[in-house]
């Protein structure tokens, strides 16, 4: 028995022994987790459909001659520009100066809204150039599909982020959320911005 | 204290609305789930029942079902192409609207936060939103039936270039889109359910209740909410591009120089191919979605009436890990007449073969747990015992189709509807069963007529393999699983008879649920005041009153101390030590703790 009791003082005390959060974090931070891993398994639907397109039809355009590099190369650069001046912002929160936060979300913001106008530049040229979802002057019309629908799907994340961090900036210059809710925020966009890593090495570079 | 206190309040302010309608309560929310799919049960049971009318007795003439589906039948016989959307509605309904919705979704949430001795869910609002995305998909599903060309019909699975092509079947002009659209409502909704199971499981058990203390009932719900947070965002990925395929001219899923109509398709290039392999990365999943609770149920119930701990805990819950993880690496053997690389198959065929392992572990523990026990046949033990039977009859025609040389043969024979129809279908209705009768004291306060509990059993497990047995020799005598006559082909005539026999189990079995509808609904209103405990349980939900307040435990969260499986502890005063009780006392006064559950 006094073992049994012994037993039960231990497993109270360990963060797995119920009462706690086994990994030190609050719910709304593991959901925002738990949520872009079921993102990411969306976005790897997309990307395999991707995939298969290329490798089953066995030709397809050589970008480069297609794409601006340097147009998407510096949208790619705000981007990760825009991940730092987030990262500014939670360590900010986290240190508690509370003046630095709302600052740098906007600096945030501003960046995606610059990463949107180079993507509505870009699509706009396209169309222009005769690019639609079912054809397009440079082959096979999955090569415009694809582009389309990952870059419209990653496209519709950042304007869903740009939205979320003018929300959290607001409500934190009110003073109405606690600096987890900046983390958790900060979760999110640097997860956009990953995506886009892989989204740009797949699309535009391979 | 403080939280105790907002939700006694809480509770005094609540209009009717907020209650019963727009609730954030776990348990209400649960039962709304739970009565909403057994509603559609009802629908597409129906639906099966016209399957079996037609096929049963193709010459008759149906003269009411002409009326109730005025574009479906004609001179009082059902039109061919209506048949195969009765079939792909039956399927999606049972698949995604009865058995994911009741299992996962009712179960799961009303028992998630009972069995762990948390108050609610992680995000309780989000849980209301994922409950009300379930309404408009199911209106967007039925309504399918009104527009023109009728209901989707390219089968549950949605197989381009059926799907795909708008004019391919009446069904895929708009019946398709519609389909597409409802089912993204409810992965929507499913995924909000799934955030708050993984986080209130992870977050909110109650002290004491490590991981190796929760219930397997809990632990199916968990690995359930994993597959589903996993395996549904892919089909979300799949059914974006086919509606782009449908609407937008894209062809990710229709190949080159497909005719339609004497016409040249005009997309090209597209695999379709690549949708099954997407639509499997869910499909395979998404039958352990719903054979996961039922085995969390099962366990559950069989020792609580087994009397008995339940044998070999440790490898119950690493079987249900262990087929969580296989179940993502198995889609394969649903294309093996595909044109799939045949060393693809044969690894597709060992990881299938593989899950067999675990699957056996749980049953031979099953058996063990139930061997030399002193059984209480409750209407759920005798559910529970059904499903064991069950999932074995189909799990072996399994290890048969797992087999690729097996499976040319077989595919898209009724030896694959008999399969997964007792296998998934009829084993996950039993655990469904088997839980409504065994938690519907917690849920309403009431205990459910028990005479009437068991002639529904033995009505409905006769009833099944009556139903699906004979159609392993259907499927094996070459009938086709989608076809929609017996007289179509001269060497299906010869299969009439059985057909005929087959459809009458079937609306024997269909008129012995109205038996559990009545129960149901009587037992709801005048059955018999349930006490906290009836089944003499351990877990923590039956440590609360019956149904549990708002807020599960009053004034004090419960403090668990042991596992769920203390039945007939040698030396104990009684049969049942619940996870309440703390060690020292443990012999001397094991009924109930004080400290919990009381009201204040």
């Amino acid at each position: 028995m006094a073992h049994e009791v012994a037993d039960q003082e231990r497993i109270l005390a360990s963060p797995w022994g119920g009462g706690q959060s086994p990994f030190a974090v609050g719910w709304p931070k593991l959901m925002m987790w738990l949520f872009l891993v079921s993102d990411t398994l969306t976005f790897a639907g997309l990307l395999a459909g991707y995939g298969v397109m290329r490798i089953s039809l066995g030709r397809w355009p050589v970008q480069s001659g297609i794409f601006n590099i340097w147009l998407v190369g510096g949208m790619t650069f705000i981007l990760i520009c825009s991940s730092a001046t987030m990262a500014v912002a939670v360590a900010a929160a986290k240190s508690g100066d509370r003046k630095r936060v709302t600052p740098f979300l906007l600096a945030t913001v501003f960046g995606g809204l610059l990463f949107l106008a180079g993507q509505y530049y870009e699509w706009s040229h396209f169309i222009h150039e005769g690019a639609r979802l079912f054809s397009n002057p440079w082959g096979v019309p999955q090569f415009s599909a694809t582009f389309f629908i990952t870059t419209g799907f990653h496209g519709a994340h950042v304007t869903g982020g740009v939205i979320y961090l003018l929300i959290t900036a607001l409500r934190w210059a009110r003073g109405r959320i606690q600096p987890e809710s900046i983390e958790i925020a900060g979760l999110y966009w640097h997860f956009v911005d990953l995506v886009w890593v892989f989204i740009f090495t797949l699309l535009y570079l391979i | 204290m403080t939280v105790t206190h907002d939700h006694t309040h809480a509770e005094h302010r609540q209009s009717f609305i907020t209650r019963w309608i727009f609730s954030q309560d776990h348990k209400v929310i649960g039962i709304q789930y739970l009565m909403t799919s057994l509603l559609m049960a009802a629908i597409g049971g129906f639906l099966s029942m016209l399957i079996r009318m037609q096929l049963g007795f193709p010459t008759w003439n149906f003269y009411w079902a002409q009326w109730l589906f005025p574009g479906g039948f004609a001179d009082f016989k059902m039109k061919p192409d209506f048949y195969p959307a009765v079939v792909t509605m039956h399927g999606t309904i049972m698949v995604f609207f009865v058995l994911t919705t009741a299992l996962s979704g009712g179960f799961g949430n009303f028992l998630i936060p009972l069995t762990i001795g948390a108050r609610d869910m992680a995000f309780p609002f989000l849980n209301m939103m994922s409950y009300w995305l379930y309404p408009p998909a199911i209106v967007i599903l039925l309504i399918s039936f009104l527009v023109t060309g009728g209901a989707a019909a390219a089968g549950w699975t949605a197989y381009p270039p059926l799907s795909a092509l708008r004019n391919a079947v009446p069904g895929s002009l708009w019946g398709q889109t519609l389909w597409l659209v409802s089912l993204a409502l409810l992965i929507v909704g499913f995924l909000f359910g799934s955030l708050n199971y993984i986080t209130t499981v992870f977050n909110l058990r109650a002290r004491g209740m490590t991981m190796s203390r929760l219930p397997l009932v809990t632990w199916a719900q968990f690995l359930t909410a994993i597959l589903m947070l996993l395996s549904f965002p892919v089909l979300f990925a799949a059914v974006i591009m086919l509606l782009f395929d449908r609407h937008l001219g894209t062809s990710f899923f229709i190949p080159s120089g497909l005719v339609v109509g004497s016409q040249l398709v005009t997309h090209q290039g597209g695999n379709p191919i690549l949708w099954q392999h997407l639509f499997w990365f869910l499909g395979h999943p998404e039958v352990y979605v719903l054979i996961l609770p039922p085995m969390g149920i099962v366990s559950e119930i069989l020792s609580n009436n087994s009397r008995k701990p339940i044998f070999g805990y440790t490898f119950m819950v690493g079987s249900l890990s262990a087929i969580t993880f296989l179940s993502f690496l198995v889609w394969g053997h649903h294309m093996f007449t595909s044109g799939m690389h045949p060393l693809v198959g044969t690894a597709f065929m060992v990881t299938t073969l593989l899950i067999a392992v675990p699957s056996a572990i749980k049953v031979f523990n099953w058996l063990a747990t139930l061997w030399r026990a002193q059984i209480r046949f409750t209407s759920a033990m005798l559910f529970a015992i059904g499903f064991v039977s069950l999932f074995v009859t189909g799990g072996l025609t399994g290890v048969f189709l797992a087999s690729p040389a097996v499976d040319i043969y077989f595919q898209d024979t009724f030896f694959v509807v008999a399969h997964f129809h007792f296998v998934m279908a009829s084993a996950a209705l039993f655990g469904l069963f088997a839980g409504t009768y065994h938690w519907f004291p917690k849920m309403f306060g009431r205990m459910m007529n028990e005479r009437l509990g068991k002639i529904h059993f033995w009505l409905t497990f006769v009833g099944i393999y009556a139903t699906f047995y004979p159609m392993h020799f259907a499927g094996t005598a070459g009938m086709m699983r989608r076809i929609f006559s017996t007289t179509q082909y001269e060497f299906l005539r010869g299969l009439a008879g059985m057909n005929m026999f087959i459809s009458v189990a079937a609306f024997g079995l269909g008129i012995a649920q109205l038996i559990f509808a009545y129960n149901f609904i009587n037992s709801w209103i005048r059955g018999p005041k349930a006490d906290r405990n009836p089944w003499k349980s351990n877990t923590l939900e039956w440590q609360t009153e019956s149904p549990p307040p708002h807020g599960n435990w009053g004034a004090h969260e419960p403090t668990v101390h042991r596992w769920p499986y203390d039945y007939s502890v040698p030396g104990a005063t009684d049969d049942f030590i619940p996870q309440t009780v703390p060690a020292v006392p443990a012999v001397s006064g094991a009924a109930v703790d004080e400290s919990d559950g009381k009201p204040t």
